[in-house]
């Protein structure tokens, strides 16, 4: 039988049902894996249901950090018959089956190419405890015993997660601990231990946190000041508003009165939402909600007034699979363009694209900077992976110095020195106007919002030349906006290669592998991560550089790439899609084997090296 | 086009309690018809806050799309207006009234506003008790779309183009009290002496507080066979009670006959002073109310008047338990929780 022979690289997959409590102790195999030090990362794979069907989470474990997915599963934890036949043929060859074995395997899910290992879980817990529902609870800690043993992970280091996990119900402690025994006992006395692929403790998860996406957002949004937030649950943007509700009710309490500084609507719908949230910026409080693509689609009418009226909100956006219902518990990245152009008439919005809890967190925060300073709604566009799996990521980081930029609103000292308020009036060339909040002064300021054209004056006119100064008006804070969006990152100090690939949000992770996949394989790529929308100089230089450019995106019509052509005016061929829109994050091989291929079809290898642009 | 009215004011024109005078609460010249009723509306309107003294600039009035909805242009020019989109109003209203509670809120919408399009949020606006007065300019038809039936034109109404409604209407009066609401009154355009007290009374109200104001459209739904036409409406009115509004620390000068007449006190001291015209209805009864809605119904009337109050209502914000000064002036120091804290929060995530 082929060997593994991996040591902190390697893939484990849990099968559950879902219903069953099974994420807590999956939870609490990662995280373990994470506090030995090691770099890992979790995803959760579960269907649009609340009891009953499969469900599935993977953990990557790679000491070199990366943090995508990889194909092939060296450790298949199936505790599931349901799945059972998906989940013996996903194994790699040479890799391992764990399976309760209280009743025999039958024979179809028998391979010769890898090991089984029974354990009787369910006889086990059947003798320990008495409560049905511990029954079902302790089985999936005592598997998680067992791997502690199969795979030398820290005992230590599970009764610690296990003891800060149930520091509020002590009593849990013991019999969760006596679980872990089991599992780790039956391991000692049946099988040979530690597996060829196994845990060895290292020093290279540093001061990163393990946290997900809509945490991070949550937190954004506190820290950016948000006090109304106005939602209509939908997954995968529902946790946004869970976190930020359980925060702000530690944070935002009046010590004294045990008052409230926020409010919080559940609405009616996603249009409702929208509502509350362009009431409470017109009138000068930070706001925000979340969602994802059938939310959007509804709260379009409203980004509209939004952006011809020149009202601040922010909308967080955990896409996930569309059209329609589409995958509602799978990850995508195919509303690039819905976002962008949501709204009929000559409507554009920015948009911001995290790829780490940390930066879901500063964009997030930065996202009612923004908002107020361009007096528009900003689009964070995080997605289901991001938003709903856990991930290593640097610390979220606030610096106390720095102040909320609320933008050109005027006060009542202001208004009183003004001659005439313009509300649409364009004093300094930047295309952004100064407004007023409501109730500010008693004479002077007052206005009417309105999403029908209007004048400079904000009186409603359809005097063709009144409107096109409006709009293009517009189109110069357009341009004032791409200056201040998050710029690109780059990842090379100069470009050098003939081939560039560009990525964003989530296809991050797997794309920096892939690069380095590549680069073994004697391919060079230069490369950029798109951090906003509208693109700035930065980005059509970075296309204008290279000869071909890939585009890594989740969806199936290269959305991104539609918006770099149709913006920058790049040559559609000069951009080369490489997609995965099958619901699961991309994972590296995918990118390297698309972009391998491109290369064996359009460039062979030698004249890609003349291509080279010479270093200078 | 908008009309500028001349700004040019008679030094001895009467004054309020506050220095103003009725001609600071009006607004632009309206385009609407001539004869229309949301015209008299906004003339109502303009009359109650000049009598409640109310500081245009702490007012601020919302309206959905809609002829109804363009009259915010016509009055209040001092206030803060928000024309939104269709339907849409009563969750901007909401947004709004949760990021300042200290502004009054005056909404207004039409009968397609709210009873189609913007049902949903009409009805959660409702649910929520967001403290606002919601006017909604009934005239049984979209004036603006030219005259087509709304879902508050009566069974069996026709409209000017000859098409009968096929539909039971949708009474808003009913459905509101049918939801909780905690002020439900209607009223007719033409009858300022009810539609002043009621508005102001609404005003008052620490709530939602909802007027339907029949408001016949004259230019499409005021033909003979319209139930929403001047000489149909003024056929049909009957009316719950007479109505006089006390503001706080005013002296009450009404008479008052035991067994016909209640006053109702409201928080801010106010008072409420009706003259009822049936027995059996108590405006702070519910029951009684909807009893009284379903006689009026039955006998072909219009019932105007207030209809229902509940004094001990609690506003969104009380009942969302929010700190009493306006979210949004909140500062950095009381919205921000530091670096500190973050690191804090940091650690709990290793
Ligand atoms: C989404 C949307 N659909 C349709 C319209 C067109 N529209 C404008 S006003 C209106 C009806 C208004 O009726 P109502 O609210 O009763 O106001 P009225 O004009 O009768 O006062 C319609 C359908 C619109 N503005 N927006
Ligand atoms: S169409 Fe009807 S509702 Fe509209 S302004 Fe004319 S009369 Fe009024
Ligand atoms: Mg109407």
């Amino acid at each position: 039988m082929e060997q593994l022979n991996a040591v902190n690289d390697f893939v484990v997959r849990f099968a559950n049902v879902n219903g069953t409590g099974s994420a807590s102790a999956n939870n609490m195999f990662a995280k373990a894996i994470f506090r030995m030090g090691i770099p890992m990362s979790p995803k959760n794979i579960f269907p649009s249901n609340i009891q009953g069907l499969p469900t599935w989470y993977e953990v990557r474990i790679s000491e070199k950090g990366y943090l995508g997915r990889r194909e092939g599963i060296d450790l298949m934890v199936c505790v599931n018959p349901q799945s059972m036949a998906e989940d013996v043929a996903s194994v790699k060859p040479g890799g391992y089956f764990l399976y309760d074995n209280t009743k025999k395997l039958h024979p179809q899910f028998i391979r010769e190419d890898i090991h089984y290992i029974g354990i009787p879980m369910t006889d086990m817990v059947m003798h320990q405890y008495s409560d049905p529902r511990q029954r079902q609870l302790f089985k999936n800690v005592v598997y998680v015993g067992a791997l502690s043993a199969l795979l030398d992970i820290e005992f230590e280091v599970l009764a610690g997660i296990i003891r800060d996990q149930f520091k509020k119900k002590e009593k849990l402690i013991a019999p969760n601990i006596k679980a872990l025994e089991l599992g780790l006992h039956f391991i000692h006395k049946h099988y040979d231990y530690p597996l060829d692929i196994r845990l060895e403790r290292r020093d290279s998860v540093k001061d990163s946190i393990l946290i997900d996406g809509n945490t991070a957002c949550a937190l954004g949004a506190i820290y950016g000041g948000a006090t109304v937030a106005a939602w209509y649950p939908i997954t995968p943007s529902t946790s946004v508003v869970s976190a930020f509700g359980k925060y702000v009710s530690k944070l935002r309490i009046d010590p004294e009165t045990g008052k409230r500084k926020f409010a919080i609507v559940q609405a009616e719908d996603e249009l409702a939402a929208m509502g509350v949230v362009i009431g409470a910026t017109w009138n000068g409080a930070r706001s925000f909600t979340a969602t994802s693509g059938p939310g959007v689609s509804l709260m379009s009418e409203f980004l509209g007034l939004a952006y011809f009226a020149e009202i601040p909100a922010v909308l967080i956006n955990v896409q996930r699979g569309g059209p329609s219902t589409g995958m509602p518990t799978r990850t995508q990245q195919p509303d690039i363009l819905s976002s962008a152009y949501a709204s009929h008439g000559d409507t554009k919005h920015i948009l911001l694209f995290p790829s780490t809890p940390a930066e879901c967190f500063e964009l997030t925060a930065s996202a009612f900077d923004l908002a107020d300073r361009f007096q528009t709604p900003i689009l964070v566009m995080s997605d289901l992976d991001l938003g709903m799996n856990e991930h290593m990521s640097p610390p979220l980081a606030w610096d106390d110095s720095r102040r909320y930029d609320r933008g050109k609103v005027l006060s009542a000292e202001e208004l009183e020195k003004l001659e005439r308020f313009g509300r649409y009036l364009d004093v300094d060339g930047d295309g952004i106007c100064y407004r007023t909040i409501p109730g500010t002064h008693p004479t002077k300021g007052s206005y009417f919002t309105r999403g029908t054209s209007k004048d400079e004056y904000a009186k409603y006119t359809e005097n063709g030349d009144a409107y096109v100064r409006n709009v293009d008006r517009l189109a110069r804070k357009w341009e004032t906006a791409k200056q201040a969006v998050p710029p690109p990152e780059l990842y090379q100090s100069e470009n050098r290669n003939a081939y560039g690939i560009i990525f964003f949000g989530t296809t991050t992770y797997a794309a920096l592998e892939a690069m380095d996949l590549l680069r073994e394989k004697g391919v060079e790529l230069d490369a950029m991560r798109i951090r906003s929308f509208p693109f700035n100089e930065t980005v059509l230089q970075f296309i204008e550089q290279h000869e071909k450019v890939f585009v890594i995106e989740q969806n199936r019509d290269a959305q991104m790439r539609s918006l770099l052509v149709n913006e920058l005016e790049v040559a559609p061929k000069q951009l080369i899609p490489i997609l995965n829109y099958d619901g699961k994050p991309i994972p590296a091989d995918t990118i390297e084997q698309q972009i391998a291929k491109t290369f064996n079809s359009e460039t062979r290898k030698d004249d890609l090296h003349k291509a080279q642009v010479p270093a200078s | 086009m908008t009309y500028i009215k001349p700004r040019f004011r008679h030094p001895e024109l009467p004054k309020n309690k506050i220095g103003y005078a009725k001609a600071d609460y009006e607004g632009a010249i309206s385009t609407l018809c001539a004869g229309c009723g949301h015209d008299s509306i906004s003339g109502a309107i303009v009359q109650a806050c000049y009598e409640l003294s109310i500081e245009p600039h702490r007012l601020a009035k919302l309206s959905g799309i809609g002829c109804s909805s363009k009259t915010p242009t016509y009055f209040l020019s001092n206030s803060h207006g928000f024309n939104t989109v269709h339907g849409r109003m009563p969750s901007i209203a909401t947004g709004a009234y949760l990021a300042n509670r200290e502004l009054i809120y005056l909404g207004v919408s039409g009968d397609g506003d709210s009873a189609s399009i913007g049902m949903g949020q009409f009805v959660h606006a409702v649910r929520r008790n967001v403290n606002m007065v919601y006017i909604v300019m009934n005239n049984g038809c979209y004036g603006l779309t030219k005259g087509q039936h709304s879902a508050t034109a009566d069974l069996g109404a026709q409209s000017k183009t000859g098409s009968v409604n096929p539909f039971p209407s949708i009474d808003l009066v009913g459905l509101a009290l049918e939801l909780g609401a905690t002020f439900v009154g209607r009223s007719f355009s033409g009858d300022k002496t009810q539609l002043v007290p009621l508005i102001k009374a609404a005003m008052s109200h620490p709530g939602f507080a909802l007027l339907d104001v029949i408001s016949p459209c004259v230019t499409f739904n005021n033909q003979s066979k319209s139930t929403k036409s001047y000489d149909y409406v003024r056929a049909h009115l009957e009316a719950t009670a007479t109505i006089d509004f006390v503001p706080h620390k005013e002296e009450i000068r009404v008479d008052y006959h035991p067994g016909h007449s209640a006053s109702v006190e409201l928080h801010d001291g106010s008072v409420i002073q009706l003259h009822k015209l049936a027995p059996h209805w108590d405006p702070t009864d519910r029951n009684s109310a909807v009893t009284r809605l379903q006689e009026s119904k039955i006998k072909g009337e219009i019932l105007t008047g207030l209809l229902y109050i509940d004094p001990e209502s609690q506003g969104l914000h009380d009942l969302e338990q929010t700190v009493p000064q306006a979210l949004n002036t909140l500062q950095e120091e009381d919205l921000n929780p530091g670096a500190k804290l973050l690191d804090e929060i940091n650690e709990s995530f290793r």
